[in-house]
C-alpha cells in the first residue's frame, strides 16, 4: 500500500513538470507552430527561476515567501516567453523552418541553463552548487491540515500548489480553446490561416501571442521541475531535456486536448517511475519498462493516423509557415 | 478626388517581397554577414558574463580546436562524425521528411557495432569481423528509419513524432544493453571494448589513428553529392520534397521513394554510429551519439544539401564545440558555453535565410509621391 502511494506521488510530481510543458506546447501548436524548442524553453525557465530567486535569497537576510514566489514565478515566464518570441520572431516574420528554429532553440536554453546552472554560484563569488531553499520550500509548502489526512492526504493533498494550478490550467486552456472567440479565431488560425486572414482574424498576433504565452507555460514546467522536483538545486544531467521531449509526446498522446493532458501526464509518470514498483525486474529489465511512454507514443500516434477522426488530428496548418501574399 | 484620397490606405512602412532568384555569391555574402553578427553578439554575452576579453576568448577557441596535431586530428574527427550524420539525414530532408531520429539512428548503429565486437571479436578473422560489424549497424539504422518511414508511407503518420519517440526507443535499448555489457560489474558503463586484442577498432591509416574515418566520410560525401545532384533517385526525392501531388502526377511513386530514402537516410546514420563506436570511441553509452543527431540537422539545413557546404559548417559546428571546451577548462567555466554560442550562431545564420529570399521595400517619399502622381494622372 504505503509503495503504491509513494508510485502515485512519484507520478504525480513527474506528471506536473510534463503537463506544464504539454499545455503550453498544445497553445503553441493550435497556431500552427510546432515549436520544438520545448526542451529548451524548459531549461530557460528552470534558470531563470533559480537566477532570479538567488539573487533574492542572497540579497535579504529573511526572503518573504511570497515574494520568492512572485519573483520565481515571474522570471521564468518571462524568460520562457522571450524564448517563444525568438522562436515567434524567426518562423513567424523572418519565415525560416520550424523544426530546424525549434531545435536551434532546444540548442540555445539547454546552454543557457546548463552554463548558468553550472556557474551562476561560481560566476557570483560563492562555492559550491546553487541552492534556493527557502524559495523552494516555499513552493513545496503544503496545507498540513489537509496534508495530514493519512493515505487521502498523502495523494491528493501532499503537493505544492503548482500541481493544483496545472490542473486549473488544463481546464481553463479546454475552455478558452473551444468556447471562446478568442479560442475559435486560434484554433482557425492554426488551421487555416489563410481562410482565418480573409476572415479578418490578425493571423501574426495570435501566432505571436500564443507561441509566446504558450512558451510561457512551458517555462513553468522548467520552474516546478527545479523548485520542486530537485528543490531548489541544479545538475548538470540532461534530465530537463528529456522531460522536454516527453512533453512533446504528451502532446501527440492526448491528441492536442488540455484536458486530458491531466489523466495523459500521470499515466507517463506511473509508467515512467512503474519499474521501481515492480518486484522481481532485474536492472536489464528496469531500461526495457522505462521505454513504455514512447512505445505507447507511437501506438497512439499510429492508431490516430490510421483512423483519421477528424477531432484527432494535428492542426492541418501545424508546421508550415503563413505568408500572405503566396498563394 | 478628395474621397478616394481618404479611403486610400497609406502604404506600409516596410513591405517584404519574395526575391526571384539571388546570385550565390550575394546569397553567401548574406550568410557570413549573419555569422559575424552573431560573433559580435557572442562576443558581447562572453564579456558581459565573464569580462573577459572576447577576442582573446575566441584565440583561446582556435586554439583549442587547432592548436596541436593532436588538438587539430580531434576537431577533424568530431566534423567528419557530424559531417557522416549529416550526410546521412540530407536525402531525408530534401524530401522534406522531418527525420528528427538520427540520434536513435546513431545508437542502435553503435549498439550493433558494439555487439559485434563483444561477442564476435575473438571468433572472427579481422576482416570478416568488420564486415558483420559495418553491416549489422547499416541494418540496424536503416531499420529506425524504416519504421516511421512506412508508416508515413502508409498512413500518414507524422514523421517529426515518430522518429523523436523513437530516440528515446533508441536511448533505453542502448541502456538496456549497456547494463548487459556491464564491465567492470557495477561501473554502469561497458569500457573499453576488447582493450586487450583491439578486435574490431579501426588501424591506423597512413599513420594517423582517424585516418579511416575521414577516407569513409569523404567518400561518403562524394557519393552523396552525385547521389542526390545526378542520379534519378536523387531527382526523385527532389520532386517529392517540392511538392508530392507533382511526384504523383509524374508518375513517381511517393511511397516507394519515401521509403527507400529513410532506408538510406538511416543507414548512413547506423554507419556514423559504427565510426563513433568502432572509429573513436570504442566503447557504447547512452552519450555515443551526443546530441549529433540534432546538430546534423542544422548542419543538413543550413548546406541547402550540398555535401561540399555540409563539411564547412561541420568544421564551424566542430570547431565551436572544441573551443568552447577549451575555454570552459582555461577560464573554469563549463563547456555548456558552447551550446549557447551555437545556438546564437544558428539563429542569426537562420535568420539570414529570410533576407536571401525575401527583399524588403520601405516606403520612400519618392515612391509615395509617384504613387498619388500615377493616380492624379489616371483620374
Amino acid at each position: 500500500m504505503s509503495s503504491l502511494i509513494s508510485l502515485l506521488q512519484a507520478a504525480i510530481y513527474f506528471g506536473t513538470v510534463i503537463m506544464l510543458g504539454s499545455l503550453g506546447e498544445i497553445l503553441t501548436e493550435k497556431s500552427g507552430n510546432l515549436n520544438l524548442g520545448v526542451p529548451g524553453i524548459m531549461y530557460l525557465g528552470a534558470i531563470a527561476s533559480l537566477t532570479g530567486s538567488f539573487f533574492y535569497e542572497r540579497a535579504v537576510e529573511h526572503p518573504n515567501p511570497v515574494v520568492c514566489v512572485l519573483i520565481a514565478i515571474l522570471c521564468a515566464f518571462l524568460a520562457s516567453a522571450l524564448g517563444g518570441l525568438i522562436y515567434s520572431f524567426l518562423t513567424i516574420t523572418l519565415r525560416a523552418n520550424q523544426n530546424v528554429t525549434g531545435l536551434a532553440l532546444t540548442i540555445f536554453g539547454s546552454g543557457v541553463g546548463n552554463f548558468f546552472g553550472g556557474s551562476l554560484n561560481k560566476l557570483a563569488g560563492g562555492v559550491g552548487q546553487i541552492s534556493v531553499s527557502s524559495t523552494s520550500a516555499a513552493f513545496r509548502a503544503n496545507i498540513p491540515a489537509l496534508a495530514g489526512l493519512g493515505v487521502v492526504g498523502d495523494v491528493l493533498f501532499s503537493y505544492g500548489f503548482l500541481v493544483y494550478l496545472a490542473i486549473a490550467a488544463a481546464i481553463v486552456l479546454q475552455w478558452v480553446l473551444h468556447h471562446t472567440r478568442v479560442g475559435l479565431n486560434l484554433r482557425a488560425v492554426g488551421e487555416n490561416p489563410a481562410t482565418a486572414d480573409a476572415a479578418g482574424i490578425h493571423v501574426t498576433k495570435y501566432k505571436y501571442l500564443a507561441t509566446c504565452i504558450g512558451s510561457g507555460i512551458v517555462g513553468l514546467g522548467g520552474l516546478y521541475y527545479v523548485m520542486d522536483y530537485t528543490k531548489g538545486t541544479w545538475a548538470n544531467d540532461g534530465a530537463i531535456e528529456g522531460l522536454g521531449w516527453l512533453a512533446v509526446a504528451l502532446v501527440i498522446f492526448t491528441t492536442w486536448k488540455p484536458i486530458q493532458t491531466v489523466p495523459g501526464a500521470y499515466l507517463f509518470g506511473i509508467l515512467y517511475w512503474m519499474n521501481y514498483y515492480i518486484p522481481g525486474l532485474t536492472r536489464y529489465s528496469q531500461e526495457i519498462f522505462k521505454m513504455l511512454p514512447y512505445v505507447i507514443t507511437i501506438v497512439v500516434l499510429i492508431f490516430t493516423s490510421l483512423r483519421k477522426k477528424k477531432e484527432n488530428q494535428p492542426p492541418a496548418n501545424l508546421g508550415l509557415a503563413y505568408f500572405r501574399e503566396e498563394r | 478626388m478628395t474621397s478616394q484620397n481618404h479611403s486610400k490606405q497609406r502604404e506600409p512602412l516596410i513591405r517584404m517581397v519574395k526575391r526571384d532568384h539571388l546570385p550565390a555569391k550575394k546569397a553567401w555574402l548574406i550568410r557570413i554577414i549573419g555569422l559575424l553578427l552573431a560573433l559580435v553578439v557572442c562576443a558581447v554575452l562572453i564579456f558581459s558574463i565573464t569580462k573577459l576579453n572576447p577576442l582573446k576568448v575566441y584565440t583561446t577557441m582556435f586554439g583549442g580546436a587547432f592548436g596541436s596535431t593532436r588538438r587539430s586530428w580531434q576537431t577533424i574527427r568530431e566534423a567528419m562524425m557530424l559531417l557522416c550524420v549529416s550526410l546521412g539525414l540530407a536525402p531525408a530532408f530534401m524530401m522534406r521528411f522531418w527525420n528528427i531520429g538520427a540520434e536513435g539512428q546513431i545508437l542502435v548503429g553503435g549498439v550493433a557495432t558494439a555487439g559485434c565486437m563483444i561477442y564476435l571479436g575473438d571468433k572472427l578473422p579481422s576482416i570478416l569481423l568488420f564486415a558483420v560489424m559495418l553491416i549489422g549497424s547499416i541494418a540496424a539504422g536503416a531499420l529506425w528509419g524504416f519504421l516511421p518511414a512506412f508508416f508515413k508511407a502508409r498512413f500518414g503518420t507524422n514523421e517529426t513524432l515518430f522518429t523523436l519517440m523513437m530516440n528515446y526507443i533508441a536511448i533505453q535499448l542502448t541502456s538496456y544493453f549497456v547494463a548487459v555489457w556491464e564491465k567492470p560489474y557495477g561501473s554502469n558503463s561497458v569500457g573499453i571494448i576488447n582493450s586487450d586484442t583491439n578486435a574490431g577498432w579501426f588501424k591506423p591509416l597512413f599513420g594517423q589513428q582517424y585516418g579511416w574515418n575521414v577516407v569513409i566520410v569523404l567518400v561518403l560525401t562524394f557519393a552523396m553529392y552525385f547521389y542526390l545532384k545526378f542520379s534519378k533517385q536523387g531527382y526523385e526525392i527532389q520532386v517529392v520534397g517540392e511538392s508530392e501531388n507533382t511526384a504523383r502526377y509524374a508518375g513517381i511513386n511517393v511511397k516507394h521513394v519515401i521509403i527507400r530514402t529513410m532506408l538510406i537516410s538511416g543507414a548512413i546514420c547506423g554507419l556514423s554510429g559504427f565510426l563513433a563506436v568502432a572509429g573513436s570511441g570504442h566503447t557504447i553509452s547512452v552519450s555515443t551519439a551526443g546530441g549529433r543527431g540534432f546538430t546534423a540537422i542544422i548542419v543538413a539545413w543550413l548546406s541547402k544539401f550540398n555535401s561540399f557546404v555540409m563539411i564547412l559548417f561541420a568544421f564551424l559546428l566542430a570547431f565551436l564545440e572544441r573551443g568552447a571546451s577549451e575555454i570552459a577548462s582555461k577560464f573554469n567555466l563549463n563547456d555548456y558555453a558552447s551550446e549557447m554560442i551555437e545556438g546564437i550562431i544558428l539563429f542569426f545564420v537562420l535568420g539570414s535565410e529570410f533576407f536571401i529570399n525575401y527583399k524588403l521595400i520601405f516606403r520612400t517619399k519618392e515612391h509615395a509621391q509617384n504613387e498619388t502622381l500615377k493616380e492624379e494622372a489616371h483620374s
